[in-house]
C-alpha cells in the first residue's frame, strides 16, 4: 500500500508537446484526451499519496489547475462570531492579508449583489446629481493605494490563553483600486456649503454614516478591487467606500448612495453605535484609529526555545506613517528600537522586527508604535485614566504584553478593564 | 555644451540624492494618492444625471431638523399592538429584557438609571429612531413597515423610554422637536494625535 499509484520515473509527457503538434490538425484532439487523462492520472496519485510517501522527488506532482489553493499543510483560518470574523494576524508574513482572511464585521449579513445591476446615485447639494454603473466607475482615473482596515471595536482582553487573532484580529490589510472620491465629486460639482456626506450601503441594514466632505476631498476612494482581483463579497462587493485611516464601520461596504448635505444626519451607528462615554460625556465621530502595534511572534500559544528570537509584529496608525516601534524585553522597564520594514506606508500596516536571546528567564514582552504625530501607543491604564472607568471598548488601543514562563510557554497578559 | 549639460544633469541628480538622502522616515514619500488632474476634462461624461424619480426611491436618510420625514402618524398604542407582533420577539416585551432572559437583540427601553445603552439614555436625536427601524427592522423583515407603522412604533418606543407621554401623536411637524435626554451628553471627538493621550 505504501507504493505509489503509478510508476514515476517517467518523462512528464506534456512538457514535451510543442506549440507546433499542438496546432497540427487532427492530432490535436488526441492531445488534448492525453492532457486530459494525464490531469487525472496526476489527480489520483495527488496529495495523500504524497504524504505517505513522504518522498515528493518519486511522484509526479498535480498539473496546473485554474485557481490555485493553498498547501494542504497550511490552514489559515478566520475565527467568526455571529456578527464579525477575525484575521488570524499570527499566522501571517508581511502585512498584506490574503483577501479570503480578511476581517469581517457587518450588520445585517453579506448580500449579494449583481455588477450589471449595480449602481452609485450621487446627489444632494451637488451641481448635477448622478448615476454611475460599475463600468462607469471603472472608466474613471482609477488609484491604488495599500491601508490598513480596523474595527474601532477591536479590543478584548479577558483570559491567559488568547491568540493575537483573539485579541486584535479586526485588523487587516489590503492593496485597495478604484477611483477617488474627489474626482466623482469634481464630476457632480459638489458645492461649497456641503459639509458632510451621508454613505449608505445596499445591505439589509442599508448601514449609513456621515463623513465630513473634507475626507471626500482628501483621501476618501470608491474601490472595486481588492489585492488584485474585484472586491470580495465580505469586502464590499462590487464596491464600497475607503476611508484610510478611518474607523472600519464609516467605510460603507456595498455603497449605493452618496447624499451631500450641510449636517451630519445622526444615524444610527453614529450615535446609538460608535460612540462612547468618555468621562461623564460621550464621544461621538471618533474617526481616526490612533497608533496600535501588537507582536505576533513569540505569542500564546508559540513554546519558546532558548537562544535567539527574532520578535515580530504589526504596527499602525490612521493618522499617517508609524516612525517608530519600540519593544520591550524586560516587562516595560526598557525599550529598544526596532527594525521597520521598507517601504513605511501612510496609514498602513507596518512590519517591525527586533532580534532578542532568551535565555530562559522569565519575562514579558511589550511593543509600542509611535506614529508621525508623536503619538505613542498608550496602556491601558492611561487610557482608563483619561477616558474615565466607564470607557468602552472603542477605540481602544493600549500596549499589549505577553508573559514569557521559564518553560518558554508564551501567555497573553491580560489587564483588568473597568 | 554637451558636458556642461551633463555637468549639470549629475549636480541636480547629486543635489535630488542629497535631498532623498536626508529625509527621515518621516517624510519618506508619501503613496501618491493624487493625480495631476490639470489634463483632465471639465467632465468625462461618464454616468447619466440621475432622474428625480431614481432620487426619490432611495433617499430616505433624515435629518435632525426633520428633513426628509414623510406624511403620516403614528400614537404609541398602536406601536404597541404593531411591536408586540413585529418586535419583541427579539427585543423582550416591553423592550426589556426579563430577569434572566437572554434577547437576541439589544433592549430598547430603560429607566434613566440602568447602564444599559437605550433609547432613553443614550439616543441624541428621536428622528434616528424612525429612520433607523424604517430602513433596517424588523431584522428578519427590513423595509417592510409603512410609514404610519413607523410613525407608530417611533410614538411607542419614546412612550416606552417615558419620553412622551402616551397618548401623544407623533408625526412630521413634531417628532424632530422632541427633546431627548442624552443629547447634552454628546461632544465631538477631541483626539487630535500627538504626544497626549484622550
Ligand atoms: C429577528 C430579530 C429582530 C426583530 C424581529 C426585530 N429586531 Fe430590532 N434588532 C435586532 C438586532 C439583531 C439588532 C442589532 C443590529 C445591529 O447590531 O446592527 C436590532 C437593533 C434594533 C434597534 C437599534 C438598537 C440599538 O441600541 O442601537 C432598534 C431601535 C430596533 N432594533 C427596533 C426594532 C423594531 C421597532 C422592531 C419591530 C418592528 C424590531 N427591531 C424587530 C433584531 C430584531
Amino acid at each position: 500500500m505504501d507504493e505509489p499509484i503509478e510508476k514515476p520515473g517517467e518523462e512528464p509527457v506534456k512538457n514535451k508537446i510543442s506549440r507546433r503538434f499542438l496546432l497540427g490538425g487532427a492530432a490535436t484532439t488526441a492531445i488534448v484526451l492525453l492532457q486530459s487523462s494525464l490531469t487525472k492520472w496526476v489527480q489520483t496519485a495527488g496529495a495523500q499519496t504524497l504524504i505517505k510517501n513522504g518522498d515528493p522527488t518519486k511522484i509526479t506532482g498535480a498539473g496546473p489547475s485554474t485557481v490555485g489553493k493553498r498547501s494542504l499543510f497550511e490552514k489559515p483560518v478566520r475565527l467568526t462570531s455571529d456578527t464579525s470574523s477575525r484575521t488570524p494576524l499570527q499566522d501571517l508574513y508581511g502585512t498584506i492579508t490574503p483577501s479570503d482572511l480578511h476581517y469581517e464585521r457587518h450588520h445585517a449579513g453579506v448580500p449579494v449583489i449583481d455588477p450589471d445591476k449595480y449602481e452609485l446615485l450621487i446627489h444632494g447639494m451637488v451641481g448635477k446629481p448622478m448615476v454611475f454603473k460599475l463600468s462607469d466607475l471603472k472608466r474613471f482615473p482609477s488609484v491604488t493605494r495599500t491601508c490598513f482596515l480596523e474595527c474601532s471595536g477591536n479590543f478584548r482582553t479577558s483570559k491567559e490563553t488568547m491568540t493575537p487573532q483573539e485579541i486584535c484580529g479586526l485588523t487587516s490589510q489590503s492593496e485597495w483600486t478604484g477611483v477617488m472620491l474627489s474626482t466623482l465629486f469634481r464630476e457632480v460639482g459638489v458645492e461649497p456649503k456641503a459639509t458632510w456626506f451621508l454613505a449608505e450601503g445596499s445591505d439589509a441594514a442599508l448601514l449609513t454614516r456621515s463623513i465630513p466632505v473634507k475626507k471626500g476631498w482628501d483621501d476618501a476612494m470608491i474601490v472595486y478591487a481588492q489585492n488584485g482581483e474585484a472586491i470580495r463579497p465580505e469586502q464590499g462587493y462590487p464596491a464600497r467606500l475607503l476611508l484610510p485611516g478611518w474607523e472600519g464601520n464609516t467605510n460603507v461596504k456595498w455603497i449605493r448612495r452618496v447624499e451631500l448635505s450641510d449636517q451630519p444626519f445622526m444615524t444610527r451607528e453614529e450615535t446609538s453605535k460608535y460612540t462612547y462615554p468618555v468621562k461623564d460625556k460621550i464621544r461621538q465621530f471618533s474617526f481616526e484609529m490612533d497608533a496600535r502595534s501588537i507582536i505576533t511572534y513569540p505569542a500564546y500559544p508559540n513554546q519558546l526555545e532558548r537562544g535567539w528570537v527574532e520578535i515580530r509584529g504589526i504596527a499602525w496608525s490612521g493618522r499617517g506613517k508609524i516612525i517608530k516601534v519600540e519593544v520591550s524585553t524586560d516587562a516595560g522597564k526598557s525599550w529598544n528600537a526596532t527594525n521597520l520594514q521598507e517601504p513605511v506606508l501612510d496609514k498602513a500596516h507596518t512590519y517591525f522586527r527586533h532580534l532578542w536571546q532568551w535565555r530562559g528567564d522569565e519575562t514579558e514582552i511589550l511593543s509600542r508604535a509611535i506614529d508621525e504625530t508623536n503619538y505613542i501607543q498608550p496602556t491601558l491604564r492611561q487610557l482608563i485614566e483619561a477616558r474615565g472607568i466607564s470607557a468602552s471598548g472603542y477605540h481602544m488601543n493600549p500596549i499589549t504584553a505577553w508573559q514569557i514562563k521559564r518553560d518558554g510557554k508564551v501567555l497573553f497578559k491580560p489587564e483588568s478593564f473597568k | 555644451m554637451n558636458r556642461y549639460v551633463v555637468v549639470m544633469a549629475s549636480a541636480m541628480l547629486l543635489l535630488l540624492l542629497g535631498t532623498t538622502g536626508f529625509k527621515s522616515s518621516n517624510s519618506l514619500p508619501r503613496q501618491t494618492i493624487t493625480a495631476d488632474t490639470s489634463k483632465w476634462p471639465s467632465t468625462f461624461s461618464f454616468g447619466k444625471v440621475a432622474t428625480e424619480q431614481q432620487i426619490d426611491s432611495v433617499a430616505i436618510a433624515i435629518l435632525p431638523n426633520g428633513t426628509g420625514l414623510p406624511p403620516g402618524l403614528g400614537t404609541p398604542k398602536e406601536g404597541n399592538v404593531i411591536y408586540i407582533t413585529k418586535c419583541a420577539s427579539c427585543h423582550g416585551a416591553n423592550g426589556k429584557a426579563a430577569a434572566g432572559e437572554k434577547l437576541p437583540a439589544p433592549e430598547l427601553a430603560s429607566d434613566s438609571i440602568s447602564k444599559i445603552k437605550t433609547i432613553g439614555n443614550y439616543w441624541p436625536y428621536a428622528t434616528t429612531i424612525f429612520d433607523y427601524v424604517r430602513r433596517a427592522m424588523p431584522y428578519n423583515a427590513p423595509g417592510s413597515l409603512t410609514n404610519n407603522e413607523v410613525y407608530s412604533i417611533t410614538a411607542y418606543l419614546l412612550s416606552a423610554n417615558n419620553i412622551i407621554k402616551p397618548d401623544m401623536v407623533i408625526n412630521a411637524h413634531n417628532l424632530y422637536k422632541i427633546n431627548m435626554p442624552a443629547r447634552k451628553l454628546f461632544i465631538p471627538d477631541d483626539r487630535r494625535g500627538g504626544p497626549e493621550v484622550r
